[in-house]
């Protein structure tokens, strides 16, 4: 595993995989769209508005899926040392922030016409903003202060204390009343919805997946780019 | 046209599912092109500045 943290090896294995993530990204959501949209049926209690699924359930996976992989990305660099972890967390942030504002954009739009309000401040709803919170605060906090390496430590912290809200997220429905529906795909019994209606959520998370993984390559990039040119530039100081 | 603008009404509640979908691509297309933008600006500094330093080495050999 110790080779794989090298920056250079790590993209050794991720450039050549990029092409073939990012096609698997766009068929995915192209095909997750068509049966979300056109082949599956309208829900017998919320008729048509049901589509807002198709979009607002990956999305909300993703938010919680991407904030896993940033707390053990964090954990792994914090307790072997590998930069890479800190990068990959960093690189991780702003798509998991970008996620979770769709997941509670959707939801409020989904909301409105179902349930008469916008917002409410149920365990659902407000366990998902303090996730919003803390992929912002993790942004601010690993660029805040001039030494990279503090900041990534501080940032790693956040993200791994952050990540009790996880689960807290997953079970509110459950451990709490709550407006929101409780867990329809994820659950011990199996998904208690229709094939018609689960392929396309299922094909979309798929899409979305992949999104993620294809722009945490590019960005990813970038980062090992960017701290390439502040050694280069510490090295002009110093010499 | 008929169909069309059915499946634009959606039943009532296209007025919520196509901001929903239109919200989605935005916030993802926007991040892909920012994040395209970082990886090539620093991508071509890295390069510049090693093309200097290796300028710079040869400089130091010849003197």
């Amino acid at each position: 595993m110790h080779r794989f943290a090298n920056p250079n090896q790590f993209l050794r294995i991720a450039n050549p995989l990029l092409p073939w993530i990012s096609a698997l990204s766009v068929l995915c959501m192209a095909a997750g769209l068509y049966l979300g949209l056109f082949q599956a049926p309208p829900d017998y209690q919320q008729g048509e508005s049901v589509r807002i699924m198709y979009v607002h359930v990956p999305s909300a996976w993703m938010a919680l899926f991407v904030y896993a992989s940033m707390a053990i990305a964090s954990a792994t660099a914090l307790i072997w040392r590998h930069p890479l972890g800190f990068l990959m967390a960093k690189a991780s942030a702003p798509i998991g922030a970008c996620f979770t504002v769709i997941c509670l954009a959707t939801g409020s739009l989904w909301g409105k016409p179902m349930w008469g309000t916008w917002w409410e401040w149920d365990a659902r709803m407000t366990s998902v903003l303090i996730l919003l919170f803390l992929y912002v605060g993790y942004m601010a906090l690993i660029d805040a202060f001039d030494d990279p390496t503090r900041g990534q430590r501080a940032a790693s912290i956040l993200a791994l204390v952050g990540a009790v809200n996880v689960p807290i997220i997953k079970f509110s429905v459950d451990w709490w009343n709550t407006l929101h529906q409780p867990a329809s795909v994820v659950k011990l019994s199996g998904p208690a919805i229709h094939p018609s209606m689960l392929w396309p959520l299922l094909i979309m998370a798929v899409g979305f997946t992949a999104f993620y993984f294809a722009l945490m390559i590019v960005r990813l990039r970038s980062e090992i780019a960017a701290a390439k040119i502040r050694n280069i530039r510490l090295g002009q100081v110093h010499s | 046209m008929e169909n069309l603008s059915d499946f634009f009404a959606m039943g009532g509640y296209g007025s919520y599912i196509w901001p929903a979908y239109l919200l989605a691509a935005l916030i993802l297309t926007v991040l892909l092109i920012l994040s395209l933008r970082d990886l090539r600006r620093n991508e071509s500094t890295l390069q510049t500045l090693r093309a200097e330093r290796r300028g710079d080495a040869i400089d130091e050999t010849d003197t």
